[in-house]
């Protein structure tokens, strides 16, 4: 026994003395030290490596068996699932994971919205974040179309009619991204070197740079206090523990917990009712008859919602895309000093649990069909979706604040008051005049835009309530971490 | 307002049933378990489907092996176009052909189940009418203007459709129900229970895995639920250090 | 950190029993990822047995089918060919077919169920090419020499085999040539790949 530990230790010696190996295992795990009081919320980031290494994996395996081709694609994915030994295993691990990785992920931003981890010094670590986000959408999105379904075929088709939305250069990126004047075996075959080349080298990439940036200024915490303040004798944070063991045992928990779950799903209900694998993408692809009722996937839907909210093309588009662009400014909209939602005013609670409201129902709201109430209450959260950006730099915005900011200020109030009285004077001259005598009031008014301009109102009252322009701090964070 | 605190209600507790509002369904959940109703099924379906549909991603042998059905027994009953059991199960007719005379080329089933649904194939299979202005002589409740002839009209009879009485002049007349007119092989009882078998194959069909799939995944649990509890000593032997 | 009262046993254990049962887990992944790799569905059913016409096949004649994408060799040799195989003993490295190239039905002589035709699987048992048929009259064109007695000579790497794919000495390729399972289902009709036995491949 001995002389295998010795014989191990000698080699390791030998690799060290070539490469940084112990300097890489202390820099990343033995000696990098994290504030020991993560909570529920600091399981996601492991948890979104772990997805990444099943859908890796999974992937492979995916690829040795399917054809990317109109004719060969719906029929590989049953091959697969009735065929090979097991595939019907894999593939469900790779449909349910890509659900997975937007859940894991999106909890993992939803952390940084409460305890302010895009805060100074972690800007760049959010941002490089935000790009993982977006390759994801794209992997998301060109993945979908490998299954060569009703839903994959005509999800593609709307997706790339949204590029085609674009003044002047629209039409053009249109037919440059399908390569085919439709949807059609070239673009298929092209989505499948992005989905399994592509795009998972940029997100392995991405991720190693976002990994590197957090290791460099250190993890924030539940109480948004930097721990490399108050170090000991040797430089070690005292409110640091070392990542190794003690974080890899407690994410080990987190991962099995995980897998519970995920293994569920995939055992007992791959389809998710519909929601991980759409009832119509088992049909095969017909380029000439539109499913009857056409949603996103899940994870697009509260964007989907947005774009479905506004009655222009373009204004759809731009809204969508604003939607997602408004988180990589968010390091720059927050400027309050304080990062955990612990110590911050109810004016901050008040707005992320608004904008938390709005885009959950936005996600439902993408999945209904059109309906004049769904719409209303779709504009009316996208609103909300947006004010909190705008929101942040006031109620964070000291009161002396001068220049850009004050105009900025100003603006944003104008422009939520245009808005409440815009629709308010087009609900008044709605209301047919001539009907008013016969039905009875109350059955006039009970319409959606009745309660969309309702609701509009008592949103720009609350903003004017709130001041504008303070600190929205309640409580001062304590210097060193709370700790039982 | 009332109907806006109903409408977010709905929202949240059962937002997906809003795709389905408006269509009369009848309920069936498929039992995959019973494995005789599944070989019925089967013969069901290998008589009366498979001479214009194709179920070109299941084999025959794989069929024979889920379902419990011998060889011979499945060269002798099951398989006509065919005596390889490796081959899947294809159809004898031309599609381009078939097109021709029903409209549409006939679909393939393999995953019909699974973009339908087991309560929409029954609603399907059990609501033919007689409509006289269609060529098939017949319509459908779950799939208006079907192409399909009502392919199991021997088994069934035939069914006219009952109108609601209050419909007013000009409105089209909604069908309440639908009544047996002349009968077939089977009473009313035998034939629910024939559709029941097909319904049950067909989500065989769609997915031939699911009853080992559910039974593995028992497994899994059961082994994830040990090493949980396994890494959560763990995870507080070290942590007593923090503590 | 309190660093009394660590039960360094405890420890040691909880991590043994982690990484036990957590690397039985890992190998139980392994197995289905592995599994994947065998033949599917669609392969067996391509490479299940299958019925050949061999009627039509004249005396010195060797005709080539196909069986789970290989070359199935069937030569019916005449009376001098069938002649030559007990002269050659002493130049093959395995006369009495000892080893397991064929199923027990075929370790004879002539290494067949019926003397005159021979089924083989055409692939050579030193790196898989596919040997050519060089009867005696074509033995100086192939520079084979006027010994040469008719057999297979493989163009990769130069393996000689009999009239009954037995390997000579000498050559590169360790083995006779594979016969497989196979049987008469008439006179002229044969299943290649499977036998009355239960036997497959």
């Amino acid at each position: 026994m001995n002389s295998v530990v010795r014989t191990l230790t000698g080699f390791r010696d030998w690799v060290d003395a070539r490469f940084p190996l112990m300097q890489l295992w202390n820099d990343h795990l033995a000696r990098y030290y994290a504030p020991k009081n993560f909570n529920f919320w600091y399981y996601f980031g492991s948890l979104a490596m772990l997805v990444l290494v099943i859908q890796i994996v999974t992937g492979i395996w995916l690829t040795m068996n399917y054809k990317p081709g109109a004719d060969l694609a719906f029929a590989s994915v049953e091959y697969i699932m009735r065929d090979v030994e097991w595939g019907w295993w894999i593939r469900y691990m790779h449909s349910t994971g890509g659900s997975a990785f937007f859940v894991v992920v999106y909890l993992h931003m939803y952390r940084a919205l409460l305890y302010g981890s895009y805060k100074q010094p972690r800007e760049l670590l959010w941002v490089i974040g935000m790009f993982i986000y977006l390759t994801l959408m794209g992997e998301a999105f060109f993945g979908y179309l490998l299954p060569w379904g009703q839903m994959s075929y005509w999800g593609a088709q709307v997706i790339i009619s949204l590029f085609g939305a674009l003044p002047w250069i629209g039409d053009d990126l249109a037919l440059l991204i399908r390569g085919d004047f439709v949807v059609s075996d070239v673009t298929l075959n092209r989505f499948f070197s992005f989905h399994v080349i592509a795009l998972p080298l940029l997100l392995c990439g991405l991720v190693g740079a976002h990994l590197l940036a957090l290791h460099e200024v250190g993890s924030n915490n539940p109480d948004g206090v930097e721990i490399k303040k108050h170090k000991d004798a040797n430089g070690v944070p005292l409110d640091g523990i070392a990542f190794h063991p003690y974080y890899t045992v407690k994410d080990l928990v987190g991962a099995v917990v995980f897998l519970i779950i995920f293994c569920a799903v995939v055992f007992f209900s791959p389809e998710m009712g519909g929601y991980f694998l759409e009832h119509a993408n088992f049909v095969p692809a017909d380029p000439l008859k539109t499913p009857e009722h056409i949603a996103p996937v899940w994870y697009f839907t509260p964007y989907y919602a947005i774009l479905r909210a506004i009655p222009n093309q373009l204004g759809g588009v731009i809204a969508m895309g604003s939607a997602t662009f408004m988180f990589f400014l968010l390091p720059w909209l927050d400027r309050s000093p304080v990062k955990s939602i612990r110590y911050r005013g109810w004016r901050y609670r008040v707005a992320l649990a608004l904008f938390t409201l709005s885009f959950l129902i936005l996600g439902v709201m993408g999945v209904q069909p059109v309906t004049p109430e769904f719409t209303w209450l779709s504009r009316f959260c996208a609103i909300v979706y947006f004010l909190y950006f705008f929101f942040l730099l006031s109620i964070t915005t000291p009161d002396d604040s001068r220049g850009f900011v004050r105009y900025y200020k100003l603006c944003l109030r104008g422009l939520v008051w245009a808005l409440t009285v815009g629709f308010t004077y087009s609900w008044i001259k709605g209301l047919p005049a001539n009907e008013l005598d016969k039905t009875p009031l109350m059955d006039k008014l009970d319409s959606p835009s009745t309660y969309f301009v309702i609701a509009l109102l008592l949103l720009a009252a609350l903003i004017e309530t709130f001041k504008f322009y303070r600190q929205d701090v309640d409580a001062i964070p304590p210097e060193r971490v709370r700790w039982s | 307002m009332k109907r806006a605190i109903v409408m977010l209600l709905a929202l949240l507790i059962h937002a997906p049933a809003w795709a389905k509002a408006g269509e009369q369904m009848l309920h069936y959940e498929a039992d995959l378990s019973n494995q005789q109703s599944l070989q019925r099924g089967a013969r069901l379906f290998v008589n009366y489907c498979l001479s214009c549909h194709s179920a070109s991603f299941m084999r025959y042998n794989r069929m024979g092996r889920d379902l419990g059905i011998p060889d011979d027994v499945l060269k002798a009953n099951l398989m006509f176009g065919t005596d390889k059991t490796g081959e899947t199960m294809a159809v004898a007719m031309n599609p381009q052909e078939a097109a021709q005379w029903f409209g549409v080329a006939p679909p393939d089933l393999s995953v019909t189940a699974r973009a339908r649904g087991a309560s929409w194939l029954y609603t399907y299979f059990m609501t033919f009418y007689r409509d006289p202005a269609r060529p098939t002589g017949v319509n459908n409740l779950a799939f208006k203007d079907v192409a399909m002839p009502h392919v199991l009209w021997e088994l069934q009879g035939w069914q006219r459709p009952l109108y609601s009485e209050e419909a007013g002049s000009g409105a089209t007349p909604t069908i309440t129900h639908l009544e047996l007119e002349s009968p077939g092989l089977l009473d009313q009882e035998g034939y629910r229970r024939a559709v029941q078998d097909l319904v049950n194959f067909l989500v065989y069909l769609g997915e031939p895995i699911k009853l080992k799939r559910q039974a593995i995944g028992g497994w899994v649990m059961a082994y994830l639920l040990v090493l949980l509890g396994i890494v959560y000593l763990l995870k507080r032997e070290f942590w007593k250090d923090v503590h | 950190m309190n660093e009394q009262g660590i039960d360094l046993g405890r420890r040691r254990f909880l991590t043994t029993a982690a990484t036990v049962v957590g690397g039985a887990g890992a190998v139980a992944t392994a197995v289905p990822f592995i599994s994947t790799l065998t033949p599917s569905a669609r392969a067996r059913a391509i490479g299940a047995p299958v019925e050949i016409e061999i009627g039509a096949i004249k005396p010195g004649e060797l005709q080539v089918f196909k069986w789970q994408g290989k070359p199935v060799w069937v030569l019916h040799r005449d009376e001098e060919q069938l002649k030559s195989l007990p002269e050659l003993h002493a130049e093959v490295r395995d006369p009495g077919s000892e080893e397991a190239q064929q199923p027990e039905y075929a370790r004879n002589e002539h290494r067949s169920i019926k003397p005159e035709y021979l089924v083989m699987v055409g692939l050579c048992t030193h790196l898989g090419c596919s040997p050519t048929y060089v009867p005696r009259a074509d033995a100086q064109a192939r520079g084979l020499g006027s010994e040469w007695k008719g057999g297979f000579f493989c163009p990769c790497h130069g393996s000689r085999f009999d009239l009954a794919g037995r390997v000579f000495k000498d050559v590169p390729a360790p083995r006779n040539l594979l016969v497989p399972r196979h049987q008469y289902l008439s006179d002229s009709r044969v299943l290649v790949g499977g036998d009355d036995s239960g036997g497959v491949a």
